[in-house]
């Protein structure tokens, strides 16, 4: 290693740093487009079975909290904002401000997911857990709570997949901060604070689709019967 | 690098706009808008994704390459909600014969 003149910005196998940074971004641009297909599959089966069931599927969706969704976005939302502002503390170079905005996207990010956690929890406590013996969706008839549970399938492995995807952020951004209190980063190299926004953002992407397709279907029928 | 470094500004901007849009969105779930519910849902969370691509995302200063394989990603992942669909939108039109 120590034979080539090879920095972090500028690799051997590179002609210009520029190139080195593009060639990043494209790389994790095609990784968040296998990861659109990805979810994509499953907007799909949302959208062909809210399409063979609409009725069941409007109340299931107005049995969410869609206060505590809507704030749960916003709270996501900030939490890009955060990141963003990181991202430009590392094209500036300054190491403190990555740091302080890093924590901050970390402490919205973690509010996030307590908020989703407190609403799975809810969803045991009213028995809208699909598969439970104890399965029970008010205002819904007996042979139709099959098609219930279908929606309540689709609202975790969703939101689940969803918040997985959350974690393994809070563990990427927790890395970065390691990397950024030694002084890795700098304003000439700051390829991994960047390309790691790109998947946050990422992720608040999809929870933009999510939130009015699983919150917001037909609210205005209000609550059923 | 290819110092593309927006004002902080721009990016309060951002953010205010992405809040407003999701109270709206979130306000106008409980109008009766019919089947324009979706429409204005989804081209609401479509403008909401553009803002979060091109700033957030720096979609706007990337080179063409960058923007071409997004583009391209969404036109694959046009194709997999139109065939698909487009199946099960018309199943039912005709008969099978012997069925």
């Amino acid at each position: 290693m120590a034979d080539h003149v090879d920095t972090l910005e500028l690799r051997e196998q590179f002609d210009t740093a520029e190139q080195q940074k593009d060639a990043s971004t494209l790389g994790m641009w095609i990784f968040l487009i296998t990861e659109v297909m990805f979810f994509g599959g499953m907007f799909l089966a949302y959208t062909v079975y809210r399409r063979a069931y609409p009725d069941v599927f409007a109340i299931a969706s107005s049995s969410l909290n869609a206060v505590i969704g809507a704030i749960n976005t916003g709270v996501l939302l900030l939490s890009s904002f955060t990141m963003v502002m990181a991202v430009r503390a590392a094209q500036l170079g300054q190491r403190k401000t990555i740091i302080l905005f890093l924590t901050l996207t970390l402490f919205f990010g973690g509010m996030f997911l307590g908020v989703k956690a407190y609403e799975w929890n809810e969803k045991f406590q009213e028995h809208h857990i699909p598969g439970q013996a104890a399965f029970h969706l008010e205002g819904v008839a007996p042979s139709e709570q099959g098609h219930a549970q279908l929606f309540f399938s689709l609202y975790f492995a969703m939101t689940g997949l969803h918040a997985l995807h959350m974690v393994i952020g809070v563990g990427l951004l927790s890395f970065l901060m390691i990397q950024a209190a030694k002084g890795t980063y700098s304003a000439t190299y700051f390829t991994p604070v960047d390309v790691a926004g790109l998947y946050w953002h990422f992720v608040d992407v999809i929870w933009i689709f999510l939130f009015p397709l699983l919150y917001l279907i037909d609210r205005h029928l209000g609550k059923p019967l | 690098m290819t110092g593309h470094i927006d004002s902080i500004k721009t990016y309060v901007g951002v953010l205010l706009a992405l809040l407003i849009l999701t109270a709206v969105t979130t306000a106008v779930a409980y109008v009766d808008l019919g089947p324009f519910s979706v429409v204005v849902a989804l081209t609401i969370a479509a403008i909401k994704m553009l803002l979060v691509a091109l700033f957030f995302m720096h979609l706007r200063h990337s080179n063409q390459l960058t923007k071409l394989v997004v583009l391209g990603g969404l036109m694959w992942l046009g194709i997999l909600l139109a065939l698909t669909l487009s199946d099960f939108a018309t199943r039912g039109w005709l008969g099978v014969p012997g069925k």
